[in-house]
């Protein structure tokens, strides 16, 4: 009896004692927020466009956290909906249409002579790069402009146009290496180089 | 000679260098046309300081350095500025870039220039300001400015200078000839850097192969103070690469991440110390450098001192190419260099050498195989990488294993795919995955920043939120307390003045009566049903009847005093007096009527009552004519109130037309008090004249007093609305008309005239006001910019009507936007004519 007695008191001081320890680090290590939102809000491209329907990219990432999908993306495109995919463990999918397509980058350019300095689309720019002031001229800081085209519709004289982010030296990039077509072929199928050889002369 | 240390791998090339070292560094022609690129080097580009047609020197500054990274351009010969645009510059992509065009005048007449007289006694900073403002920049890879390297002494213990002169890759030999024939300048740039670097030990690493160069080096060297050892390395690709150098040298491997100068060691090319000898001794900056033209297609392979800017096809042309030869360009050498497409691609900093090859020298790239991995890749690389899995990894495109794999490591030698038994392009992947990486992290970045201002932005927006809400509760608490403070200081005013708000105590006696009534209802409820607290009731009805009294008290004081208040007598609240007290004094008539007929009540209260109801009502009458001949009088004297005279003189006529209706009703009757009722008309006549009269004369004052103030600042939006309601008057007048008869008529008709006439001088009044601010408008200019923006607005309206048609199907919407749209058309139109009529004043 007093063995049985022994064992239940000792299960008992355990569970006290590993109570106390869980009940202290819930209080002491607490995290704040929602890690997951902020890992998925790192992925999203931040254009704060609106185009997936959620007032910004960071409450798009809350709903997906909440088991929106994740294709709705256009501005992130398919590499982001890899990284969400790949990052919330799901089926990587699509991109959704119906919320516009992947597209060239853009940076918003103001033709300065036709502004007319009504202010509007400063108030309409998620990330502040439009610069000017009522009755001034204003123009956008294109390092700034994340593309989102937010600002072009409350423009009263449709003087602001989305150019696409021209290929300089700066931001070119290398092509991937043409897939070859001879995958196949052995070597000595094939006549190394003579046939282009004989094609060159 | 010091012990030479290996690095892993590397390979052995055929070296092709002994075509071009045959004959000594020649002067290159003087080309036609220079391009000079702003941006020849990693950092930032350089910002011009010429202008387009501007004449320049030979050494003359064109560019400035912009940030701390970024080198100066200096024109390499005499002649104009012809452009600053994009032109074709020599770089992978094949892209064009800014470039000044400098058009040759073929005098090549150089700008006053002299070196240093004393290097040693100058501060460090101001020599190595003379070398920035000489625009020197690395000659062997990037191209970094020299300048900046040159400051690492300042937070790095130096210990170690290493002078490259190794030119590890196949073909190129201007480094070699600069040795042969300008070791003493070497030295003399090697003698200003140790004594801006001040290293204990000076190195120049060469390979063996330039035993020729070695020579004269060592015969430059010899009886030299300073302490510099020339280590002759094998040969092998990439000997020559900076790292690989270094770790031959000394047997140091610089760490991955950091630079050379992070373990005590700086690298210079032994070009770039040729040039910082000419920066400092003779004060010429960079405009030329030695370029080794080679390859089977050219028919005198050589090295070249060229400008900076020259045109491939003049170099090639110097070297006489074998057009028909000639299959590949290549710029810089076989293993590292790109073939480029364009021969008018010029020389720049960095430009060490031109291959100009036959198909059978550089046959086109074999078809890549399957990877079998062999791992000679492995073998060979100088860096120890796993050239394989970058591979994969890069195919694939797994850049973050590609990136753990240390894959910003690779120099891109080249010797990986130099080996490749399946003909694998492995550097063009490396490059690939390398640029895939560099813009993920660039867009991360950007997207970082992005977050950054839009967080920010948010809350500066919820922050001025907030500050609004602040503000306006301050000042919602500010009127509050204002009210307060007012109403303290009218309870304080009672006591003092009279003059009160009697409404106020109205409402208060009121309430106090109510107040009193339902206590004493609580009080007799509790005494029917006997429970409660009787006492308590009892003295709850005692302080509602005091409170109710006080009230009462203050009020009728209050009224009391009220018609003390002198000066301010309000005639319309007189009036409404009067007639209040005519009202009571019917119903008290009326109620003394009743109670006689029916012969019940106290007839004699109700007589007192009517009587003083009588008194009241004369008194109010009274006191309101009073007034009111005192406010007509005040009203007159003060200046006349158009609109209120007009008024009065209406209600006088209608006052009139009732009484005569009222007349005519009685004479049909034959009912009595008939002179009463006409001796009344015949005063109201008067009346209705006098205020008729009143009102003319004052119209006409105004008239003739508001002619001047027209003309000062015209009020168009008045004058429009004077002639809109004069011309709606005519019309009026004018349907009137049309129902009346005989003398009535005529006189209508008169009327009419008078209208007509003045809605004729109103417009005309319109029109000039109109036509003098449009002329001093476009005299101004002012107006053309709000037309500009109408214009603007119109365009906008028609471009997005537009578009909203193009996306509507609906036919009945479609009809509707196509009206707005042909409304907005025409809109759009006047306003651009109006704008071209305005534009050229």
């Amino acid at each position: 009896m007093t063995t049985v007695i022994t064992a239940i008191l000792i299960l008992f001081g355990l569970a006290v004692v590993f109570g106390i320890i869980l009940g202290y680090a819930s209080v002491r290590f607490r995290v704040e927020g929602n890690p997951i939102v902020d890992q998925i809000d790192a992925l999203l491209p931040q254009t704060q466009c609106g185009q997936c329907g959620y007032p910004g990219c960071r409450p798009y990432a809350e709903a997906i956290s909440n088991g929106d999908a994740i294709n709705k993306c256009p501005p992130g495109g398919q590499s982001t909906i890899e990284a969400l995919a790949d990052l919330l463990d799901v089926e990587a999918v699509p991109l959704d249409a119906e919320h516009g397509e992947e597209q060239a980058k853009t940076v918003a350019f103001i033709r300065e002579d036709e502004c007319i300095g009504c202010t509007k689309c400063i108030q309409a720019c998620p990330v502040d790069a439009i610069l000017g002031a009522a009755k001034q001229m204003h123009t956008v800081i294109s390092s700034e402009c994340t593309g989102c085209d937010l600002c072009v519709e409350p423009c009263p004289v449709d003087c602001i146009d989305m150019i696409p982010v021209e290929t300089t030296i700066a931001n070119w990039k290398w092509p991937a290496p043409a897939e070859s077509r001879n995958l196949n072929l052995i070597a000595t199928d094939r006549g190394r180089g003579e046939l282009q050889h004989q094609e060159a002369h | 000679m010091g012990k030479v240390f290996a690095f892993h791998g590397g390979i052995h090339p055929p070296e092709n260098k002994k075509q071009s070292t045959r004959t000594p560094i020649r002067k290159a022609p003087l080309p036609k046309l220079l391009y000079l690129p702003l941006q020849q080097h990693i950092g930032m580009a350089a910002s011009p300081l010429v202008n387009v047609g501007d004449r320049v020197l030979k050494g003359q500054m064109i560019a400035e350095p912009v940030g701390r990274i970024s080198a100066s351009l200096h024109a390499p010969t005499s002649g104009t500025i012809r452009s600053i645009g994009p032109h074709p510059v020599p770089h992978a992509s094949g892209l064009e870039s800014d470039c000044i065009v400098i058009e040759s005048d073929g005098q090549d007449e150089w700008l006053e220039h002299k070196g240093l007289e004393d290097y040693t006694q100058l501060e460090p900073s101001a020599l190595i300001e003379h070398i920035r403002r000489c625009g020197i920049a690395g000659m062997g890879g990037a191209g970094f400015p020299t300048d900046v390297k040159l400051h690492l002494g300042d937070d790095h213990i130096v210990n170690t200078l290493i002078i490259n002169a190794a030119e590890c890759e196949p073909y190129i030999t201007a480094d070699d000839m600069l040795m042969r024939e300008r070791a003493h300048e070497i030295l003399g740039g090697i003698r200003v850097i140790s004594h801006l670097l001040k290293p204990s030990h000076i190195m120049i690493g060469i390979e063996d192969n330039k035993s020729h160069a070695i020579h004269t080096l060592e015969s430059v060297l010899k009886g030299c103070d300073l302490n510099i050892d020339i280590r002759v390395v094998p040969t092998k690709y990439p000997s020559g690469g900076e790292r690989q150098l270094i770790q031959l040298l000394t047997g140091l491997e610089v760490p991955s991440g950091h630079i050379p100068a992070d373990i005590g060691i700086v690298c210079q090319n032994i070009g770039t110390t040729a040039a910082i000898y000419r920066a400092v001794h003779h004060g010429e900056p960079l405009i030329s450098r030695i370029v080794t033209v080679t390859g089977d297609a050219v028919a005198q392979p050589q090295n070249l001192e060229a400008l900076i800017g020259t045109p491939f096809a003049d170099l090639l042309d110097a070297a006489n190419v074998y057009e028909n030869k000639l299959y590949r360009l290549v710029m810089g050498g076989p293993m590292m260099g790109v073939t480029i497409e364009h021969d008018q691609i010029p020389v720049i900093k960095t430009t060490n050498c031109i291959i100009a090859a036959t198909i059978d020298e550089m046959p086109p790239a074999p078809p890549e195989q399957p990877c079998i991995r062999c791992n000679m890749c492995e073998q060979v690389c100088p860096v120890t990488l796993l050239p394989q899995q970058l591979y994969w990894f890069s195919k694939g495109r797994e850049f973050d294993k590609a990136k753990h794999h240390n894959l910003f490591d690779c120099i891109e030698c080249g010797a990986c795919a130099y080996v490749c038994p399946s003909s694998i392009p492995l550097v063009q992947y490396y490059r690939f995955a390398k640029s895939e990486i560099r813009t993920e992290e660039a867009e991360q970045r950007k997207a970082d920043h992005a977050r950054e201002r839009f967080e920010a932005r948010q809350a500066r927006l919820e922050r001025e939120q907030e500050e609004k809400e602040a503000r306006r509760k301050a000042r919602a608490e500010e009127a509050a307390r204002a009210q307060k403070a007012r109403k303290s200081a009218e309870t304080e005013t009672t006591a003092a003045e009279p003059v009160q708000d009697i409404n106020a105590l109205k409402t208060a006696a009121a309430v106090a009566r109510t107040k009193l009534k339902k206590a004493q209802k609580a009080l007799d409820a509790a005494r029917d049903s006997g429970e409660g607290d009787i006492p308590a009731l009892e003295a709850a009805v005692q302080a509602a009847q005091t409170s109710s009294e006080q009230a009462q008290q203050a009020l009728e004081k209050a009224e009391g005093a009220k018609p003390a208040a002198p000066a301010a007598v309000d005639t319309k609240q007189l009036k409404t007096a009067a007639a209040v007290a005519r009202t009571k004094l019917k119903k008290a008539q009326k109620a003394l009527d009743a109670a006689r007929e029916s012969g019940e009540g106290d007839l004699a209260t109700l007589e007192a009552a009517l009587k003083a109801a009588q008194e009241s009502a004369d008194q109010a009458q009274q006191a309101f004519e009073q007034a009111e001949s005192g406010a007509s009088t005040d009203a007159a004297a003060a200046g006349p109130d158009l609109k209120q005279l007009k008024t009065a003189a209406a209600v006088a006529r209608t006052k009139l037309k009732k009484a005569r209706d009222a007349l005519k009703n009685a004479e049909d009757k034959g009912l009595e008090g008939l002179d009463k009722l006409r001796a009344t008309l015949t005063t109201l006549e008067q009346k209705a004249d006098e205020a008729d009269k009143a009102y003319k004369d004052a119209e006409s004052a105004a008239g003739a007093s508001a002619a001047p103030a027209q003309a000062a600042p015209i009020d168009m939006k008045a004058l429009k609305q004077q002639v809109s309601i004069m011309r709606t008057k005519l019309k009026k007048a004018e349907a009137a008309l049309d129902g009346l008869e005989g003398d009535e008529r005529t006189q209508a008709e008169q009327a009419l005239e008078e209208l007509r006439q003045r809605h004729a001088e109103a417009d005309k009044a319109f029109k000039a006001a109109e036509q003098a601010q449009i002329d001093a408008a476009a005299a101004q200019g002012v107006d053309l910019k709000q037309l500009k923006i109408d214009a603007a607005m119109a365009r906008a309206a028609v471009t997005k009507l537009e578009r909203a048609l193009a996306k509507t199907e609906e036919a009945q919407e479609r009809t509707s936007i196509e009206a707005e749209l042909v409304t907005a058309r025409d809109k759009a139109e006047q306003l651009n004519k109006t704008l071209q009529q305005h534009e050229p004043a």
